[in-house]
C-alpha cells in the first residue's frame, strides 16, 4: 500500500490536462462530466502521435521492424492492463472497443454456449443500459430469464434481496461496480462470494469503478470485469475485458476475422489461442498503446491518493448541496464514489444544464443511460456532477454558484 | 445573464412552462400519440379532438424541461380552430424556422416567435420540436383514433 502524500499535487495534475485551460464563453471550463468521459493528460495525447510518428504498423502480422515495434508496444499495454487489474495471466486481458463491447462479447459468446430456456441472469436496478440490453438480446435467443436486484430509497444495492434471487437456475450475475447514475458502490465482494456459493459466475461492469479505485480481480475472484479506456483518461474506442482463462478458453469466438485464427480452410477453421481468439480484425493499435499510458498515469498518482481526493470533493459537494433550498440529492448510499446526482425542485435537469453551461460548468443531464434507476425514483432525469482526479473544491463552489443562478432565473 | 439565455428563458416561455395551457386529457379524443425523446427521457402525449377535419380541441400531458412544456402549451393554443392541413403547415413552418440557420425568425406577432431563442441552443431544439412531432403523429392516426408511438 502506498502512503497518501499529505498534499495532493493538484496544480501539477491540472497542468497535465491541456483542455482544463480552455475557456467556455470566456469563463474557465469547469469539467464535472468525467463519468461520461474523462479528459486526457498530455502523456496520453502525445503517445497517440508518437505511435503514428515513430512506431506504427499492423500488429501480430509482419516480419518487419515497425510491425514488431507496434506489436511489442501493444503487448506491453496488455501487461499494464493485467497488472492494473491484478489478473493472473496476460492472456486473460482481451482488448475490446469499450465496456459495451466487452459485455456484448460475454453475453453473446458465453451466453450462447451456456444459457438455455429457463436459466436465470441476475442484473440490478442500477445497471447502465449497456449491462441490460445485451442480456435481453441473449435471453430472447436462448429463453433465459432476467431477474433484477432492487435498490433501497438511498440507492443501496439490497444484498438480502439479491441473495433471495439466487436460485439453482442462476447462471450468471452481471452487475455494476459503481452506479453511473447515483454513485452507489455495489458490495461486489459479497456479490461474488454469494454467487460462487450458488454455483453462478459474475461479470462486473467496472466503467465507474476502475477510474476511481484499485481493482484486484484475483482478490475479488471476479469471473469477468470490463472497463472503458475513455473513462480512465485514455482514448475512446478501446477498453478491456478481463475473463478467467478457464472461462475464456471454453467460450466460442465472438467475431470471426483476421488475427483470431490458427488455420483457415474452407472445410474447417481452428482458432488462435487466448486472447487473440477474441480479437478479430486490426485493433485500435494506437489507442491500446495510449490506454497503457493512461494506466501508467493513474498508477503514478495512485488510487489511495485519487480516492481520498475524490471522496473529499464528493463530501464537500454533498454538504454544500444539502445546505441549499429546493435542491434534492438523488442517491445517498452509504458507500459512494465520485458521482453527485441531484434535482432542483420545479426545474427540469435540462434547463439546469443549459444555464450551468453558460457559466462554463459542464454537467450531464438526463437519464444517464440508466432509465430503470430513473423509474425507481419516478424521475425522468437528474443533473449529474461527476468528479475526476483533476477537479477542485473551487470547481464545486462554481457549481453551487451556478445552481444559485439557475434558481434566480427559473426558481 | 447573457442575452442568449434571456432570449431562451423569456417571461412568456417561463409563464407557459409554469402554467401550461391545455394540460391534461380531453373528454373526447379523436386521435392521440405519445412522443418520446429517447436521448433525454422527455415524454409527451398529445390529444386531439377533430370535427370535420378541424381541430376543435387539443390537450397534452408532458414530463420534460421548460422548453418542451412551453412549446407544447403554446402549440395547443395555436392549433385550436385550424384544419388538419393548416396544423401540418404550422408544424412545417415552425420546424423550418428552428432548424434552418438561414431562415428568419418567426414574426413578432406570431406567439410561437417567442421560441426562436432556442435556435442558439442546438442541443435544445429537439425539446421544442417534440410536441409538434407528436402532434403530427397523432394526426396521422386520423379520425380512427390510432395511437402512433
Amino acid at each position: 500500500m502506498t502512503t497518501v502524500s499529505r498534499t495532493y499535487p493538484i496544480d501539477r495534475i491540472r497542468g497535465d490536462f491541456p483542455i482544463l485551460s480552455e475557456k467556455v464563453r470566456n469563463k474557465p471550463l469547469i469539467y464535472l462530466d468525467s463519468a461520461a468521459s474523462a479528459q486526457k493528460p498530455t502523456t496520453v495525447i502525445n503517445q497517440i502521435s508518437k505511435t503514428y510518428e515513430a512506431g506504427y504498423a499492423n500488429v501480430h502480422r509482419g516480419v518487419h521492424y515497425m510491425s514488431q515495434i507496434a506489436t511489442d508496444a501493444m503487448e506491453n499495454a496488455r501487461k499494464k492492463a493485467q497488472k492494473f487489474l491484478n489478473a493472473e495471466d496476460e492472456k486473460e486481458i482481451v482488448f475490446v472497443r469499450g465496456a459495451t463491447e466487452g459485455i456484448n462479447l460475454v453475453a453473446t459468446s458465453w451466453g450462447r454456449a451456456n444459457l438455455s430456456s429457463g436459466d436465470e441472469i441476475v442484473l440490478s436496478v442500477l445497471e447502465h443500459h449497456s449491462n441490460i440490453v445485451p442480456w435481453q438480446l441473449i435471453a430472447e435467443q436462448t429463453g433465459a430469464v432476467i431477474k433484477v436486484v432492487p435498490i433501497d430509497d438511498d440507492g443501496n444495492f439490497i444484498l438480502d434481496e439479491y441473495e433471495k434471487l439466487l436460485s439453482e437456475r442462476t447462471r450468471i450475475v452481471a452487475v455494476t461496480h459503481v452506479s453511473n447514475a447515483l454513485g452507489s458502490v455495489v458490495p461486489v465482494t459479497e456479490v461474488i462470494r454469494l454467487a460462487h456459493k450458488n454455483g453462478s459466475i459474475v461479470l462486473l461492469d467496472g466503467c465507474q469503478g476502475a477510474p476511481h479505485m484499485a481493482v484486484d480481480v484475483t482478490e475479488l475472484d471476479a469471473d469477468f470485469y470490463v472497463f472503458s479506456g475513455h473513462k480512465l483518461y485514455g482514448p475512446s474506442g478501446v477498453g478491456v475485458l478481463y475473463g478467467k482463462k478457464t472461462l475464456l478458453e471454453e467460450m466460442p469466438p465472438y467475431q470471426g476475422g483476421g488475427e483470431m485464427i490458427d488455420r483457415v480452410t474452407f472445410e474447417k477453421t481452428t482458432y488462435a489461442d487466448l486472447p487473440f481468439k477474441f480479437e478479430a480484425g486490426t485493433p485500435h493499435i494506437a489507442g491500446v498503446i495510449a490506454l497503457g499510458t493512461a494506466i501508467d498515469y493513474v498508477q503514478d498518482i495512485g488510487f489511495d491518493a485519487i480516492r481520498e481526493h475524490e471522496d473529499k470533493l464528493l463530501r464537500y459537494g454533498t454538504e454544500r448541496i444539502s445546505e441549499m433550498n429546493r435542491v434534492e440529492i438523488i442517491g445517498t448510499a452509504e458507500d459512494k464514489a465520485a458521482i453527485l446526482s441531484f434535482n432542483l425542485r420545479d426545474v427540469h435537469a435540462h434547463d439546469v444544464g443549459t444555464i450551468l453551461d453558460h457559466e462554463g460548468v459542464a454537467v450531464r443531464t438526463g437519464h444517464h443511460c440508466a432509465q430503470p434507476v430513473m423509474d425507481r425514483f419516478d424521475l425522468s432525469a437528474t443533473v449529474r456532477a461527476s468528479f475526476g482526479l483533476y477537479n477542485t473544491h473551487e470547481e464545486v463552489d462554481a457549481l453551487i454558484a451556478g445552481i444559485l443562478r439557475v434558481q434566480e432565473m427559473l426558481g | 445573464m447573457t442575452s442568449e439565455l434571456r432570449d431562451l428563458y423569456q417571461e412568456i416561455i417561463l409563464d407557459h412552462s409554469r402554467n401550461p395551457r391545455n394540460s391534461g386529457q380531453l373528454e373526447t379524443t379523436t386521435c392521440e400519440a405519445n412522443g418520446n425523446n429517447p436521448l433525454c427521457g422527455d415524454r409527451v402525449t398529445v390529444y386531439v379532438e377533430l370535427t370535420d377535419g378541424k381541430i376543435v380541441d387539443v390537450a397534452f400531458e408532458a414530463r420534460g424541461c421548460a422548453i418542451s412544456i412551453a412549446s407544447a402549451s403554446m402549440m395547443t393554443e395555436h392549433l385550436k380552430g385550424l384544419t388538419v392541413e393548416e396544423a401540418r403547415a404550422a408544424h412545417e413552418e415552425f420546424s423550418n424556422h428552428l432548424m434552418k440557420p438561414e431562415a428568419p425568425d418567426i414574426p413578432q406577432e406570431n406567439p410561437l416567435g417567442a421560441l426562436m431563442g432556442v435556435r442558439n441552443f442546438p442541443t435544445r431544439i429537439k425539446c421544442a420540436t417534440l410536441p409538434w412531432h407528436t402532434l403530427v403523429a397523432a394526426l396521422k392516426g386520423g379520425a380512427d383514433g390510432i395511437t402512433t408511438e
